[in-house]
């Protein structure tokens, strides 16, 4: 079983973010940089299923050239094979070209199934996986936090959560899946894993080595436009309900969440 | 020279920080304040690796370096984890597993070292004695020659480890005449008959591993227990201890970076006088000595790995340079980031007081700083 997993890296969730001056990007100068915490558990279920069918697991990245440490760390988790694709006409795509660069490497190789986040923590977009698995034309499941494959590797059964409920799909491979908390808990790369991961193959691919047109790229071909960013409104500070006996209290409590935070 | 840390040695240090931050320290704080060793975590560094980093990989290690093994204290401590998990992990690698890898024959290595790098064993060693710390060549516990092995007989104080230990690596005299020249090590298993370990003894710090004595009472020992030769065991001591003065501390200059990172977090967000305190020199210089102790203590204990990594498996006079630096020179800058927290330093949700506690021991712990002093005016 050939497993594909698509890797976005992210800031670090514990890094304090500034928008910069241009009200349209974040300061990234001291920006810890991890791989998206939704890609670690498509490695990890990548690499599950791999100890059970055999074959071989490829991660394939986006991004400026310190993506590359996000591969390795992959790869140290047990990947087989990475692939970046690199290129300064990539800068400030959108989603959907993102998506089509990642279809276009993906296209070329062999694969059962992909996993991608069901989101960046960053833009919190979710689209990359939805809009990969049109681009290729295979079924994508999205939101996934569980995944059998059947014992013959031919069909998928995965679960997807619905308001408290469990939504159970099955589906014919080649598939794409898009990976939700709970579906694993990703192990840490090892030391051995580590320095193994130093021989294995890393290759970088440009728009033109998949044969597109960097024109369709970058600021330019953008069909969505960032508008402005702006950090959320800082929390007003919490209120204490006053009341003599539990029943005045809880009376005073209806009535703010009713008058003041009208909830009920 | 070359100061760098190889990509490998950084993703090492990071996934190692990301493993402690997120298995262990949660709970860290609780088995500190209960005095608890924390069964849990010990197996966790195990499963990860951390507890065999240096031995081969056909034993059960991962052929680490004694750089990488150093950084990997050096980032529990970063993360947050207790000074008593970490001396309970550095007895039981470098103290106890590491004389029995290093001394011991190829049944007993088998025997034991996969075993303690799984954490599947813990260990520990005994050297000192109620009546032999400092002048640990004094000590009286008797090791008799039989037919078929030896008979213990004796006490050991202050034992890292003692009430948990299923494996303990024990010195003892083999011939009393002698002082030095008389020093055997044995393995001895936790059920040996008259062998017993005395109750956790409530310590200031390192609260969660526990200590306590070791008790021998006729304890029989087959004779394959010994290791090496008898009387080589006061250089195995010195070996051991040489590894007490290095790696081991490299979970407190860790430690003391977590520390200054509270202290900044801090500083920056607590107002007083209309401003955050960051902004008094006086708080900065804190911070800034702070610093000034990490990097100093980083240069020292790495020099020792970086030795040891070149070929040169003892550094006494390195060892008890960084020993006494790191132990004597940590307790201004522990207690400094109890004061920059005020009243909330003194309290155990900080973290900062627990620093102070379990940096306490360095001075003491695998020889006094006096004893240090003695070492280095001996060789130079
Ligand atoms: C938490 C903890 C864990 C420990 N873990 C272990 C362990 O796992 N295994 C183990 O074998 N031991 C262990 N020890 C023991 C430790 O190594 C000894 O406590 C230490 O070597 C000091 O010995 P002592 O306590 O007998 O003090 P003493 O030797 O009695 O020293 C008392 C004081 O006298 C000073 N002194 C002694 N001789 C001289 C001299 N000639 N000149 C000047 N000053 C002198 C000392 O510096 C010290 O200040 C541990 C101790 C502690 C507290
Ligand atoms: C166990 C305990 C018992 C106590 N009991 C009582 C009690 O019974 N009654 C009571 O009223 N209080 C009590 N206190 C409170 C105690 O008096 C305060 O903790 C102390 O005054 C420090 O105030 P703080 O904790 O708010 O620290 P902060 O004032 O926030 O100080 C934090 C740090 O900033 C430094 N700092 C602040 N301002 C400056 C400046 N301008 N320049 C340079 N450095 C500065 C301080 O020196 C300190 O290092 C108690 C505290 C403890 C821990």
């Amino acid at each position: 079983m050939n497993i594909i997993v698509c890797l976005k890296q992210v800031p670090d969730t514990e890094t304090q973010i500034k928008v910069a001056s241009d009200s349209k990007s974040i300061v990234t100068d001291d920006v810890k940089w991890v791989m998206n915490p939704y890609d670690e558990f498509g490695v990890e279920e990548a690499l599950r299923l791999k100890e059970k069918f055999g074959g071989e697991v490829t991660v394939v990245g986006l991004g400026p050239k310190r993506v590359t440490e996000s591969i390795r760390t992959a790869l140290a988790m047990g990947a087989d094979k990475g692939i970046l694709i690199s290129d300064d006409a990539l800068e400030g795509s959108d989603s959907l070209a993102v998506a089509k660069a990642l279809a276009a490497a993906i296209k070329e190789l062999e694969y059962d199934l992909i996993f991608t986040g069901q989101r960046g923590v960053d833009d919190d977009l979710g689209i990359v996986g939805a809009a990969c698995a049109e681009l290729l034309g295979i079924p994508q499941m999205s939101i996934i936090v569980k995944v059998e494959v059947a014992e013959d590797g031919k069909t998928v059964k995965v679960t997807r959560p619905v308001e408290g409920e469990n939504l159970v799909i099955e589906s014919s491979l080649p598939a794409l899946i898009t990976t939700q908390k709970g579906l694993n808990e990703p192990r840490y790369a090892s030391l051995p894993g580590i320095m193994k991961a130093k021989k294995k193959p890393l290759e970088e691919k440009t728009l033109s080595d998949l044969g597109l047109d960097a024109a369709g790229f970058g600021e330019g071909g953008r069909k969505m436009k960032i508008v402005e960013l702006t950090p959320p409104p800082a929390r007003a500070a919490g209120k204490i309900v006053e009341g003599e006996t539990p029943q005045e209290k809880a009376a005073e409590l209806a009535k703010l969440l009713h008058d003041e935070a009208k909830v009920i | 020279m070359d100061f760098s840390f190889t990509d490998e040695q950084m993703m090492f240090k990071d996934q190692v920080i990301r493993f402690a931050t997120k298995e262990i320290v949660p709970r860290s704080r609780e088995h500190d304040l209960m005095g608890e060793f924390d069964f849990q975590s010990f197996r966790k560094l195990g499963e990860f690796g951390i507890l065999g980093l240096h031995f081969p990989e056909d034993l059960g290690g991962s052929d680490a370096d004694v750089v990488t093994t150093t950084l990997a204290g050096e980032a529990l401590g970063e993360a947050g984890v207790d000074g008593g998990l970490n001396l309970a992990y550095g007895a039981h690698t470098f103290l106890c597993a590491d004389t029995i890898f290093a001394h011991g024959t190829d049944a007993q290595r088998e025997k034991y070292v996969p075993k303690l790098c799984s954490g599947e064993l813990i260990g520990c060693m005994g050297l000192t004695e109620p009546g032999a710390g400092s002048d640990v060549a004094s000590m009286t516990t008797h090791a008799q020659k039989r037919e078929d092995g030896y008979v213990l007989n004796g006490n050991k104080m202050f034992i890292t480890n003692g009430p948990i230990a299923d494996v303990a690596v024990v010195y003892a005299k083999t011939d009393k005449e002698q002082k030095h020249a008389g020093i055997s090590a044995f393995i001895v298993e936790k059920d040996t008959p008259g062998f017993s370990a005395g109750k956790n003894l409530n310590k200031m710090g390192v609260r969660s591993s526990h200590t306590s004595e070791l008790i021998f009472d006729d304890c029989k020992i087959p004779k394959e227990n010994l290791i090496g030769r008898e009387g080589a065991g006061f250089l195995m001591a010195m070996q051991t201890v040489e590894w007490d003065r290095s790696a081991l501390m490299a979970p407190f200059v860790g430690g003391m970076t977590y520390v200054l990172k509270r202290c900044i977090g801090y500083a920056k967000e607590r107002h007083q006088f209309g401003r955050p305190i960051y902004q008094y020199q006086a708080i900065k210089h804190k911070l800034a000595d702070i610093k000034i102790f990490i990097e100093a203590s980083r240069a020292l204990v790495y020099r020792i790995a970086w030795s040891k990594d070149q070929g040169r498996l003892l550094n006494h006079l390195e060892a008890a340079v960084a020993k006494l630096f790191i132990g004597d020179w940590s307790l201004g800058p522990a207690n400094d980031a109890v004061t920059l927290h005020g009243g909330y330093g003194y309290c155990h949700e900080y973290d900062v007081e627990r620093a102070f506690r379990d940096g306490r021991l360095a001075p003491i712990g695998g020889g006094t700083s006096e004893i240090a002093k003695q070492i280095i005016t001996k060789l130079i």
